[in-house]
C-alpha cells in the first residue's frame, strides 16, 4: 500500500503536469471553438516550439523561460500564416479536408524536424530543473509550480482577450455565426487566422514551460496531442475553463495511473476516459449540449 | 456485375502477375510486396471511409489485430498459418464491429469518429506493448520455417502472387459492393444519413456491415505483413504510421473508387522511393513527400489521382465534341 503522502505528492505533481496539458489544450480548444476544426498539426507545432526553445538554449545560451517572450509572437505569426495561406485555401472550407490538410502538415513538420535534428532525444538543463519547493511535508518540483502558475495566468489573459477586446468580440462573433459576422463587416479569414495564431502562441508558452523538465525529439508532439484531444473533449470542445480544468484533471489521472499501474500502462487511463467521454457525452463535461 | 465491370480488374491483375517474370531484383520485389500489403489494407479502409464516408484515423487497430492474431495463434497455440489467416480476418471483423457498434450507436461521426478510432488504436498499442502474452515491447518473432503450409515461401515472387491474388479478390469485392444494393445504401448514408434513414435505410446496420468488412480486409493485410516480415511489435502493428498509410493511399488515389487505394499506394510509395534515391540518407524524406502530396491532393485534386484523370478525360471529350461541332458547322 502507498502512504497517503506519496499519493498526495503524485496527485499534486500530476496537477502541475496537467497545467501544461491545459495550455496545449487551450490552443486546441480555441481553434476548435472558432474554426470548428480539429487541428491535427497541433502536436507537430508544439514540437517546433520545443525545438525552438532548445535551439535558443543550446546555441544562444538563453533561459527557456526567457525564450517564451520572443517565441510567443513568432508562433503567432507562424500560426497566422499557416491558416491564412495553407490550411484555409487548401481545404475549401470543408471539415473533412481541414482534418486531412492539418494531418498532412503535421507529417511534413514532424519529418522536416527529423531530417534537421535526427531522431535523437535532447534535453536542456538549468540551475532550477531539479529544485524543489517545500510545502509543509510535501516536496514540489519548482519548474512545475511555475508551470501551474503560468497556465492559470495565460488562461486568464486569453479569457480577457476574448471578452474584453474588439478582436475578442470579433472572434466570438465568428465562432457563433460566421455568416452574420461576415455581413456586419468582420473579415472572417483574418479572424480565423488570428485564432489559429493565438492557439499556436499558447504552444510557445507550453514549450517554454516544458523544456526545463522534459525532453524533445521530432516525434514528441504526437504523445501530447492525444492527451490534448482528451482534455479538449473532456472539457467540452471550445470551452476555455473546460480546457483548464480538464487538463488539470487528466494530469492527476495520468500521474495516479502511472503510480498504480506502472509507467507503461499509465497512459491507458487517459485513453479510456477519452473513449468513455466520447461515447457517453461527446459534448464534454463543460460543453453546451449540442 | 457485368463483364465490363470485371474485365479491367482481371486484365490488370494478369499483367501485374507477369511482373516477377521480368523483374528479378529482390529490393524491387520487396518494394512491390510491401506496397501491395499497404494497398490491401487501404482497400479495407476505403470500404468504410470511401464508400461509407466514415473517416477512420485508427485502422491500425484492425491491421495490428490481424498481425497479432496470426502470430500468437502460431506461436502460442501451434495453429496452422492458413487457419490463422482466416481467424485473423474473423478477429479483425469482430474488433471492427465492436468499435463500430460502440461509436455508431453513440452517433459519433466526422471528426469525433476519427478521434475515437485513433484512441482505440492507441489503447491496443499500449496494451500490446505492456502485456507479456503479446511479447511486450520485445515483440513477436514468427519462427522461420519455409513451407507453403506455413504461409512462408522461399521465393519472393510466390508471396507477391499471393498478395496480388488477395488484392484482386478485394478489387472484385469492392466492385461488387459498388454495384450492389448494400453499396448503394452505404453511399446514401455517406451523402446524407438523415435522408437515407427517411428512405428506410437501416443506417446503423449498413455502417456496421461496412466496418466489419473493412476490419476483415485490413486484418488480412496485417496478417500478410506478419507472415512476410516474420516480426511484429506494438509500434509496427498498432502504430499510428499504419493508420496514416491506410488513409493516405485511398485519398491520394481516389476515395470511394475501386482502384483508388491501389493507385494511391503505388504512387505514394513510388514517390517515396524516388525521394529517397534523390535525397540520399535524409531520414523521413519519404514521409515529407507523403505529407506534401496529401496537402496538394486535398488542395488541387479532390477525388485523388483517379478523379483528376477523369476530369482530364472529360475535358478531352469536351474538346472533341466541340471539335466535331466545328467540323459539322464547316461542312454546312
Amino acid at each position: 500500500m502507498y502512504s497517503p503522502q506519496i499519493i498526495l505528492e503524485a496527485a499534486l505533481n500530476g496537477l502541475m503536469t496537467g497545467a501544461v496539458y491545459a495550455l496545449i489544450a487551450l490552443g486546441l480548444t480555441l481553434i476548435y471553438g472558432v474554426l470548428h476544426i480539429i487541428n491535427f498539426a497541433h502536436g507537430a507545432l508544439l514540437t517546433c516550439a520545443m525545438f525552438a526553445v532548445w535551439v535558443a538554449w543550446a546555441w544562444l545560451g538563453l533561459d527557456p523561460y526567457l525564450v517564451i517572450v520572443p517565441l510567443v509572437p513568432l508562433m503567432f505569426v507562424l500560426g497566422y500564416g499557416l491558416q491564412r495561406f495553407v490550411i484555409g485555401p487548401a481545404s475549401h472550407g470543408d471539415d473533412g479536408n481541414i482534418l486531412l490538410v492539418t494531418l498532412g502538415l503535421s507529417i511534413v513538420l514532424e519529418n522536416v524536424l527529423l531530417a534537421v535534428f535526427q531522431s535523437d532525444t535532447r534535453t536542456l538543463d538549468t540551475d532550477y530543473s531539479f529544485q524543489v519547493v517545500a510545502l509543509g511535508p510535501l516536496l514540489l518540483s519548482y519548474p512545475r509550480v511555475i508551470g501551474l502558475g503560468v497556465a492559470v495566468v495565460v488562461t486568464g489573459l486569453l479569457w480577457l482577450v476574448l471578452n474584453r477586446t474588439d478582436t475578442g468580440k470579433a472572434i466570438r462573433a465568428v465562432a457563433k455565426e460566421k455568416l452574420g459576422a461576415n455581413l456586419v463587416g468582420i473579415d472572417v479569414p483574418h479572424v480565423y487566422a488570428i485564432t489559429f495564431g493565438l492557439g499556436c502562441a499558447c504552444l510557445a508558452v507550453a514549450a517554454g514551460l516544458l523544456m526545463p523538465t522534459f525532453y524533445v525529439n521530432p516525434r514528441i508532439g504526437s504523445a501530447f496531442v492525444l492527451v490534448a484531444f482528451t482534455v479538449v473533449v473532456l472539457g467540452g470542445m471550445g470551452s476555455l475553463p473546460g480546457a483548464l480544468l480538464g487538463g488539470l484533471f487528466i494530469g492527476v489521472v495520468e500521474s495516479l495511473c502511472g503510480l498504480f499501474l506502472g509507467d507503461s500502462l499509465g497512459q491507458i487511463g487517459i485513453f479510456l476516459i477519452f473513449i468513455a467521454v466520447l461515447l457517453v457525452r461527446p459534448t464534454g463535461l463543460f460543453g453546451a449540449k449540442a | 456485375m457485368t463483364a465490363r465491370d470485371l474485365i479491367p480488374i482481371v486484365v490488370l491483375a494478369a499483367l501485374a502477375a507477369l511482373l516477377p517474370l521480368v523483374v528479378t531484383s529482390s529490393p524491387v520485389m520487396n518494394f512491390l510486396v510491401f506496397t501491395l500489403i499497404v494497398a490491401l489494407g487501404a482497400q479495407g479502409w476505403n470500404i468504410l471511409g470511401g464508400f461509407g464516408g466514415q473517416f477512420s484515423f485508427g485502422h491500425a487497430a484492425f491491421f495490428g489485430t490481424g498481425a497479432y492474431v496470426t502470430a500468437i495463434l502460431q506461436l502460442r497455440f501451434g495453429v496452422n498459418a492458413w487457419a490463422g489467416l482466416l481467424l485473423a480476418m474473423a478477429a479483425g471483423a469482430a474488433v471492427a464491429w465492436t468499435i463500430g457498434f460502440l461509436s455508431f450507436r453513440s452517433g459519433l461521426r466526422g471528426s469525433y469518429f476519427a478521434l475515437v478510432t485513433l484512441a482505440f488504436a492507441e489503447v491496443f498499442r499500449i496494451l500490446a506493448n505492456a502485456t507479456a502474452f503479446t511479447g511486450g515491447a520485445a515483440g513477436l518473432l514468427i519462427k522461420l520455417d519455409v513451407h507453403p503450409a506455413n504461409l512462408q515461401f522461399a521465393d519472393r515472387a510466390v508471396f507477391y502472387w499471393l498478395v496480388l491474388a488477395f488484392v484482386t479478390g478485394v478489387l472484385l469485392l469492392t466492385r461488387w459492393i459498388q454495384r450492389s444494393r448494400f453499396g448503394a445504401q452505404l453511399v446514401a448514408v455517406r451523402e446524407n444519413e438523415d435522408a437515407a434513414k427517411a428512405l428506410g435505410v437501416d443506417s446503423l446496420k449498413v455502417k456496421l456491415r461496412a466496418i466489419a468488412l473493412s476490419g476483415a480486409v485490413t486484418a488480412l493485410s496485417g496478417c500478410l505483413y506478419a507472415q512476410y516480415f516474420l516480426y511484429i511489435d506494438a509500434h509496427i502493428a498498432y502504430g499510428s504510421w499504419i493508420s496514416v498509410e491506410l488513409l493516405l493511399a485511398p485519398i491520394i488515389g481516389g476515395v470511394g473508387t475501386v482502384f483508388g487505394p491501389v493507385v494511391g499506394a503505388l504512387t505514394l510509395h513510388g514517390l517515396g522511393e524516388l525521394a529517397k534515391q534523390f535525397a540520399g540518407r535524409i531520414p523521413g524524406i519519404d514521409l515529407i513527400v507523403f505529407g506534401g502530396v496529401l496537402v496538394l491532393a486535398v488542395a488541387f485534386a479532390r477525388g485523388g489521382i483517379l478523379g483528376l484523370l477523369e476530369r482530364l478525360r472529360d475535358r478531352g471529350r469536351g474538346m472533341m465534341t466541340r471539335g466535331a461541332k466545328e467540323v459539322s458547322h464547316a461542312g454546312r
